[in-house]
């Protein structure tokens, strides 16, 4: 259960299980200390449940997008490292992944590991599995994360109607059974990071015999084993006792359980019938913390909300971003999270979530605090928001109509302009909106880390032709530093290069920072050690159950 | 008789077609598109977007869609597949109907049995106490929304005094499914007590009542044969009707136990934009509709015998 993760889009507090919600897997080694200082007696083949709707795509590594199929995926299949909730890099599969210059990027894997199946987990086994998930005839979600190798255009063209030109990318080697090299576009210093996501995953050679009854069935090389999928109701997964990596399960298998609501599963937890939580239901958290006790879980995780600025209208085009700071400042933040969102979300002082390399406190400096009379001399200043009038759009299906109307009615007060929700039907026709740049002004902006790098929050989003870059932001200016970022010589002067580039967004405000995401959840009496890891997923493996 | 069975199965297909047409237009005609929905707040590459859409044939024009699609159905059985999780239509309906059909067996048997006992008893007794309080329980009834009902019904049986498991688990056992059948069916029972009761009281006044009494028939052949037949029919269209709503799932009830039926699919499938799912659901259930309508045309004739189909 680890393996960075994922792209994921925040679609908020889900009304109903199935509703879309960030998507995620876990990492992190269970570092510190749990929830719980309860030193009951371990059951090390114990197996507990967790909530967890039915996951939307097969469980296909590179197909899997949403959170209630990654975190299954994630149990199932480990990749060639994982990070610490320090932002550390560790090895898993990986002996070592090394690099000269950022481009060239040499893997060797740790022998004898094996898949489920018994079959040996070799370069082939990487090299086979990523060049099939980029390929365009395999149509997989995830296929753009392999963009920066070279050759990806030739197996995934961008025309709509080419064909691929090639079945292999030519920037991937496979030099003996336990090495292979990655061949770059570009120099990327935290190139290895990406590696932990799930969508870099190995895959055995009985996965391309049938792809889709693979991902019915999947056969992994992680943590825990697949045992059997009753849709709609349950995914069971058990320890996997050759497991070779430093992540083994300390319990002995997970149930998956499916439910309607949070609520249900809320009220499933106090009578026992399940044992972690992900979220807890608006309805439930004034009381859970009462409910639960030391059980209840409070934890701010590597997740941000925003308003996006729809750069393409009239309203934005040519107007001075002071008139967004001074929108900015009129949002009272504090007061917000506490009322309205009910201490679920965090103030964000930047565009970075925290838990990620490269955060920092502050940053925005006072565009993110509340003040109503600086707002109003800076958009006197910045020659006043054109039309006087301002629009979020949002979409109804995700719980963000209140705290849309109070972020407007807090712009009202402090500084008179006009401001008013403008509610999609769905999460489907809100995406429609934004990419068909039909946004009238504001847009409700999600993003959970797929890597613990400040870049992964910038490059990712205000980049011009950034697939996330849902606002259409684009500044040559900006685009030239994150080049400079990108191809800096080592991890860590690119991360510099970032906060340098962070600190300037204020001058820029593609989006305005709302707030970072919080894990509200908990777990049942039977199990201690749960921890949540900074996508907001609980670290599946470190779960120990009581006997 | 047999010939009007035959004009009415006839009669079906033009219904048929055009429901399930307006259906898969309407899922169409939605803003949103399931495909890019499929990626969030990541944006997707035109590429994939395309591929994709070519796999699921959601690239030709719309008509030529709809008629893929139905020829699948009608020729092959194949509802298709889902988009997102790339399962077979049918397997999905098969999953869901089961616990469906045995939540509104029950639902149904709940309002059958207390509904029109219910209704007897207030007909027969019209005007007096009996009465006067069964019609005060059931417009309760019908005044309650469904949530707060499953929500009491949860937090008196469930929480305080234990009886019953708050959620249906995943067996979806007859016993477990008692507490939301019960929920489902108070409110048709409601008005199936107050339409009997109407009708009883109504007919109990008839010249053909009158006559039976006069022929000296014992009580209980008055109101089982005389009354209750002719009584009986706005209660069976009204039922037959109810059913066919009782299969098409109940999304808050479902919701509210936790129970993987039908309406937890269709809202699922609306949200999601899974054409193809919803429009297999409505293609079973608007057969559902059609044969109970023709079951309650043909029990109106068994009820009572001056209507004839020729």
């Amino acid at each position: 259960m680890r393996g960075a993760k994922s792209a994921k889009w925040v679609a908020g507090a889900a009304i109903i299980a199935l509703a879309a919600t960030a998507c995620g897997g876990g990492s992190d080694e269970g570092k510190g200390k749990g929830g719980d200082s309860g030193k009951g007696a371990v059951n090390a083949n114990g197996i507990f449940s967790v909530e967890v709707g039915e996951p939307q795509n097969p469980l296909q590594p590179a197909n899997t997008m949403e959170s209630n199929g990654s975190i299954v995926t994630d149990a199932i299949f480990s990749q060639l490292v994982d990070y610490d909730p320090a932002g550390k890099l560790e090895m898993i599969n990986a002996e070592s992944v090394d690099t000269k210059d950022s481009k060239l990027w040499t893997v060797k894997l740790k022998k004898d590991w094996k898949f489920h199946d018994g079959t040996p987990v070799t370069a082939e086994s990487y090299v086979k599995a990523w060049n099939w998930a980029a390929n365009i005839k395999n149509a997989q979600t995830n296929a753009s994360w392999f963009a920066d190798i070279k050759g990806f255009t030739d197996v995934h063209p961008e025309d709509e109607k080419a064909k691929p030109k090639a079945d292999a990318m030519s920037g991937l080697k496979v030099v003996d059974d336990y090495t292979f090299t990655i061949e770059l576009n570009n120099p990327l210093p935290y190139f290895a990071y990406k590696l932990g996501y799930t969508v870099f995953s190995p895959l055995p050679e009985s996965f391309y015999a049938d792809p889709k009854a693979a991902g019915e069935k999947p056969v992994g090389n992680g943590a825990y084993k697949f045992v059997s999928w009753d849709h709609k109701k349950q995914i069971k997964v058990v320890r996997y006792d050759d497991y070779k990596g430093p992540d083994k399960a300390k319990n002995g298998g997970v149930i998956f359980k499916n439910y309607t609501t949070l609520e249900t599963a809320y009220e499933d937890l106090k009578s026992g019938n399940v044992d972690v939580l992900r979220q807890i239901a608006p309805k439930d958290l004034p009381v859970y913390r009462s409910d639960l006790g030391d059980r209840a879980v409070d934890k701010a995780y590597s997740a941000i909300q925003t308003l996006g600025v729809a750069m393409y209208t009239k309203q934005w085009k040519n107007t001075d971003p002071k008139v967004l700071q001074g929108l900015s400042m009129a949002i009272d933040r504090d007061t917000i999270t506490k009322t309205v969102l009910q201490g679920t979300r965090e103030p964000a002082t930047g565009w970075v979530a925290k838990g990620v390399l490269g955060y920092q406190p502050n940053v925005a400096g006072d565009v993110t605090t509340y003040n109503p009379t600086k707002a109003k001399a800076l958009i006197k200043e910045g020659g006043g928001v054109p039309g006087n009038k301002i629009y979020i759009q949002f979409n109804a299906d995700g719980g963000h109509k209140e705290w849309v109307e109070a972020v407007c009615n807090s712009i009202t007060q402090a500084t008179g302009v006009a401001c008013a929700g403008d509610s999609k039907v769905d999460f489907q026709a809100d995406l429609d909106a934004r990419d068909a740049k039909q946004v009238k002004s504001f847009y409700r902006g999600g993003w959970v880390l797929d890597y613990p790098v400040n870049a992964n929050f910038i490059s990712d989003l205000f980049r011009t032709g950034a697939a996330g870059n849902n606002g259409f932001f684009s500044n040559k200016d900006l685009d030239k530093k994150i080049k400079a970022a990108d191809s800096a010589a080592t991890l860590d002067e690119s991360v510099k290069g970032y906060q340098e580039i962070e600190k300037e967004l204020v001058n820029y405000m593609p989006t305005i920072p709302l707030w970072y995401y919080k894990v509200n959840a908990g777990y049942s009496e039977k199990v201690q050690n749960v921890q949540y890891a900074q996508d907001g997923d609980p670290i599946l493996t470190e779960v120990q159950v009581k006997k | 008789m047999g010939r009007y069975v035959a004009r009415r199965l006839l009669q079906m297909i033009p219904v048929f077609i055009g429901t399930t047409l307006l259906i898969f237009l309407m899922v169409y005609t939605l803003p949103g598109d399931p495909v890019r929905g499929l990626f969030g707040d990541k944006g997707a590459d035109p590429a994939t977007l395309a591929a994709m859409r070519h796999q699921l044939g959601l690239d030709q024009p719309i008509l030529q869609q709809y008629w893929n699609y139905m020829t699948g159905i009608v020729l092959h059985f194949d509802f298709g597949t889902q988009i997102a999780s790339g399962r077979p239509v049918t397997d999905v309906l098969g999953d869901a109907f089961p616990v469906t059909l045995r939540l509104a067996a029950m639902a149904f048997l709940i309002e059958i049995v207390l509904g029109i006992g219910l209704g007897m008893v207030a007909g027969l007794r019209a005007g007096r106490l009996a009465d006067n309080a069964i019609l005060v329980f059931t417009l309760l009834i019908i005044s309650i929304p469904v949530f707060v009902l499953g929500f009491i019904v949860k937090s008196v049986f469930a929480f305080q005094l234990d009886w019953i498991a708050p959620n249906v688990s995943n067996d979806a056992t007859w016993s477990e499914l008692i507490a939301p059948a019960v929920v489902l069916g108070s409110l048709s029972l409601a008005y199936v007590a107050r339409l009997t009761r109407t009708t009883m009281a109504e007919n109990l006044r008839s010249d053909y009542m009158r006559t039976a009494v006069a022929k000296g028939l014992p009580k209980r052949r008055i109101v089982g044969v005389h009354l209750m037949r002719n009584s009986l029919i706005p209660v069976i269209t009204f039922l037959g009707t109810d059913l066919g709503a009782l299969m098409g799932g109940a999304v808050v009830t479902e919701g509210l136990f936790n129970v993987k039926g039908v309406g937890g699919t269709i809202y699922e499938s609306i949200v999601r934009r899974e054409g193809t799912t919803l429009v297999g659901l409505v293609t079973i259930l608007v057969l559902v509709y059609l044969f109970m309508s023709l079951l309650v045309d043909l029990l109106y004739a068994v009820l009572d015998p001056r209507i004839r189909y020729a």
